[in-house]
């Protein structure tokens, strides 16, 4: 734990991507072959199911550290996050630094934390709270993000890759795809994926999905600087879920976020079985009955264990594709997109009900193009996607061969209710927000929003909000009802959290309106008659 | 308010005994001061005439001008102001830090000013004064807030220092120009003796500490002829006022660190955007203010500064001491935003 702590606070003591590298290196290259998979693994985003509740955790903290729980829920309010809060008032009272410290990450993970599934209650929290007792703060922290399953570094998958690449010393496209999916930290792991030799990738492994950039389109709103548009392929962009559909001996289907959603979607998984062995789609899951279904749809077949029936009928759903990247079990990414497409259409011809082909547009210059992009919303579509012909299928975001030209997004001006403070970086500072907007003569929320402020506007915003308070809940503050913000979002949702009955999609901060005063803000009649034009 | 009468309230001006008519640390000009010590929000211009400890005196000339009519006390010695009897005790914050003991018709009160408890080389450490009623700071008034050990935070200073020297890059480190810096000055004296480089807001106030007897590293000022990239491994201390300002421009490619209790707290870090954070204050953090509290045998506690509700509320219940909160005399001491 003390190599892994130490690594972590390299980590988070710099914001120079290459020294972050090269700390990571120096981790790969010293550390035993299963602490490094396993640090691999939690770096990489990838998280233990939680192991222990955050009511628990308060609790055991209360009793650990001798202090009423009141003063504990202060303490953590300070400091925005339960696990430092644990390794500030619980760690080191002990003996830091003994045989606990030194233990490293792989042997804590398997004997010690998965070993908290075997035991009873009150074993759970004297372990706990013996682990608390001997370990150093910083590694109380990181102990207990892993026990909650929220560890988050400040690295991205990219970087990891890249450290792991300079290890290895293999190419970093490689290392990526051999951490897709779903795998198991161990010593085989570690050494499969420091292997010189290219190897037969496991049967469920999908590829590193290619990222579009979001397209700026000067004042004439045509993407001319790309030039030539014969250069590209238009598609709508679809507001669904991106997937990898891998059909090979079986059926994965692969999200963004690398989670197999294989049974989210039974129709896709059984109908995918139809096609040939060794091909890997990538598309997007869309609700569909005659046509695209709004997302809320989609969503109301998310966050299940099992699909009934009947929501199957209520809210079909639809693999659409748009690109090949295996085919007779071969990578296709390397292939031109123009071939890629080719192969891909033969090869719809044989798709079964549940897979479609996402169509490519034919406006013939970008003009005809923008009008078309301006169609988006009464299709159901956030906007195009524009992908160079010739590009290969490549790994992650890199800028200049696929872009997606999202339509604008929509804006209403309202006012800020309520404020929380912020998490991480942000802790103790009021950063998250609830805005309002008007109806009758109440104000009634419609959105959370986080981020879009400049942090100069973050400090002054905090400081007006802590001389503004005129009700605290908890964390909460009520403030005066006086400051007005545009927010832009991307659609409306019905939603039961929000009195209002709707909430905004992916609202964010675009402009403190201080022009404005309350009296200024949007109705929530303006805001409905959005949701009806949307289709929503 | 409880029904015994106070001996010391707070007003706009700030802390006042009327039964010896004087201010403590008065942020206005008032006719008598009684001066804790030297830091710009606790020493202030205008006042007719000014009480403090014989080591805080040669720094509240430099802050205030030397012909500031100011008279000074011996640790312990008494002074009659009023119906009341005063005197100054240590408080261990920074050089010259006193608390106010002051008696009156049999009963004693403390004002701690700020104060500390840890071990500090650069000055006199605290002394326990029994009181019935302790004015106590609250800056750090949570139990997140809980020093390290100030040697092993000198230590992984030094650490930093070395990792980039090894690596041919300046290292920055910011802290209060009056007292912290001397007090990290010191304590790296322990681990080498190579001169350190100091902003010109620090170069006054170290000479002051040297002739008041406090060892320390040498150090030279910043030399504004000195080039970019001159400044490979060597450390520089500076005023968190001179973060992100074009004086910093020259150590470019620097690591830079920040000294203070705060940074105990991760948030706290990462967002003012120190590469890293020393836990290293002068003030006194949650484990030393309920101890002092419980040490000076007190019956009755009033907090000024920062985040004091608390500990306010965690006396009453938990200690089962009578606290209450004076509001913040100093602006500025809200907490969270310093």
């Amino acid at each position: 734990m003390r190599d892994f702590s130490r690594l972590y606070e390299a980590l988070d003591a710099t914001t120079s991507t290459n020294r972050k590298v090269q700390a990571m290196v120096d981790y790969f290259s010293t550390a035993p072959a299963a602490d490094a998979a396993g640090a691999a693994w939690v770096l990489s985003g990838r998280r233990l199911k939680r192991l222990v509740g955050p009511a628990e955790l308060r609790r055991w903290l209360c009793a650990e550290s001798g202090l009423p729980a009141w003063l504990v829920e202060e303490s953590y309010a300070a400091v925005g996050d339960l696990a430092e809060t644990v390794g500030l008032l619980a760690a080191g009272r002990s003996d830091p630094g003994g045989a606990d410290t030194e233990l490293g990450l792989a042997r804590w993970v398997e004997e010690r934390l998965l070993g908290l599934r075997g035991l009873e209650a009150g074993e759970r929290e004297e372990a706990v709270r013996r682990w608390w007792r001997a370990l150093t703060p910083e590694a109380a922290f990181l102990l207990t993000k892993l026990l909650t399953g929220a560890l988050r570094v400040g690295v991205s998958q990219t970087l990891v890759a890249r450290a792991l690449a300079e290890h290895a010393g293999l190419p970093r496209p490689v290392i990526v795809h051999r951490l897709m999916g779903d795998w198991t930290p161990s010593e085989s792991f570690w050494r499969g994926l420091l292997d010189p030799e290219t190897r037969s990738e496991d049967e469920a492994r999908p590829y590193p999905f290619f990222l579009a950039s979001p397209l700026e389109t000067g004042e004439a709103g045509e993407p001319a600087s790309l030039g030539d548009r014969q250069d590209w392929q238009a598609e709508w962009k679809w507001d669904g879920i991106r997937a990898q559909l891998v059909r090979r001996n079986e059926v994965y289907l692969w999200s963004r976020g690398e989670e197999l959603i294989t049974g989210v979607f039974p129709e896709v998984a059984e109908r995918a079985a139809e096609l040939p062995p060794g091909v890997v789609l990538d598309g997007e899951l869309l609700a569909w009955k005659e046509g695209v279904l709004p997302f809320a749809s989609l969503q109301r077949r998310l966050g299940r264990k099992r699909v009934s029936a009947r929501l199957r009928e209520e809210v079909p759903v639809l693999f659409l594709a748009y690109d090949l990247l295996e085919l007779d079990g071969r990578d296709q990414r390397d292939l031109p997109l123009a071939e890629r497409r080719r192969h891909l259409e033969a090869l719809a011809g044989k798709f079964p009900a549940a897979i479609g082909l996402s169509p490519v547009l034919d406006a013939d210059d970008w003009s005809a193009l923008a009008r078309s992009r301006a169609e988006s919303r009464p299709r159901g579509v956030e906007g195009l996607m524009l992908k160079r012909l010739e590009s290969a299928y490549g790994v992650g975001r890199r800028r200049g061969s696929w872009w997606k030209w999202k339509v604008d997004p929509w804006t209403v001006d309202a006012v800020m209710l309520y404020a929380q403070a912020g998490h991480g970086r942000r802790a103790s500072l009021y950063t998250d927000y609830t805005f309002a907007v008007r109806h009758g003569d109440e104000l009634v929320p419609v959105a959370k929003a986080y981020s879009g402020l400049e942090d100069r506007e973050i400090t002054e915003l905090d400081r007006w909000i802590r001389r503004n308070t005129v009700e605290r809940f908890g964390p909460v503050r009520a403030v005066r009802p006086e400051q007005v913000f545009e927010l832009a979002f991307e659609g409306i949702a019905p939603s039961s959290r929000h009195k209002s009955g709707v909430a905004l999609r992916f609202p964010r901060i675009a402009r403190w309106r201080r022009d404005l005063g309350p009296a200024d803000a949007d109705t929530l009649d303006d805001v409905r008659k959005i949701l009806e034009g949307s289709g929503g | 308010m409880p029904s015994h009468a106070s001996l010391v309230r707070a007003t706009p001006e700030g802390l006042y005994c009327a039964a010896g008519d004087f201010y403590v640390d008065p942020r206005r000009p008032v006719q008598r001061a009684v001066i804790t010590h030297a830091h710009a929000d606790h020493a202030r211009r205008g006042s007719d005439s000014y009480l403090a400890s014989e080591t805080c005196l040669p720094l509240l000339r430099a802050r205030l001008g030397a012909d500031v009519p100011a008279e000074a006390l011996a640790w312990g010695e008494t002074v009659r102001l009023g119906d009341t009897r005063v005197s100054l005790h240590p408080a261990g914050h920074i050089l010259g830090s006193s608390q106010v003991r002051i008696e009156h018709g049999g009963e004693t009160w403390v004002v701690t000013g700020d104060f500390k408890r840890a071990p500090d080389p650069t000055c006199e450490p605290f002394e326990v004064v029994a009181c019935d009623t302790l004015v106590t700071e609250a800056t750090f008034a949570l139990p997140v807030y809980r020093w390290p050990e100030p040697g092993q935070v000198a230590a992984a200073i030094f650490r930093w220092w070395e990792a980039s020297r090894a690596e041919a890059r300046p290292s920055v480190l910011f802290c209060y120009a009056l007292g912290k810096a001397q007090r990290v000055l010191a304590e790296l004296a322990r681990f080498t003796d190579r001169p350190v480089y100091a902003h010109g807001a620090v170069m006054p106030l170290v000479e002051l500490y040297r002739e008041a007897g406090v060892a320390m590293l040498p150090v030279h000022p910043v030399d504004l002829k000195r080039r970019r990239g001159d400044w490979g491994g060597e450390l520089v201390i500076a005023p968190p006022s001179a973060a992100g300002s074009p004086w910093m421009r020259r150590f470019a490619g620097a690591s830079t660190g920040f000294c203070s209790g705060w940074m105990r707290v991760r948030g706290a870090r990462r967002r003012r955007g120190y590469d890293r954070g020393f836990v290293l204050s002068d003030h006194a953090d949650w484990p030393a203010l309920v101890a002092t509290v419980v040490d000076t045998g007190a019956s009755r506690v009033l907090t000024t500064h920062g985040q004091d509700s608390a500990l306010v509320r965690y006396l009453n219940e938990s200690l089962d001491v009578e606290a209450e909160s004076l509001g913040a005399p100093f602006p500025g001491a809200e907490g969270a935003a310093s």
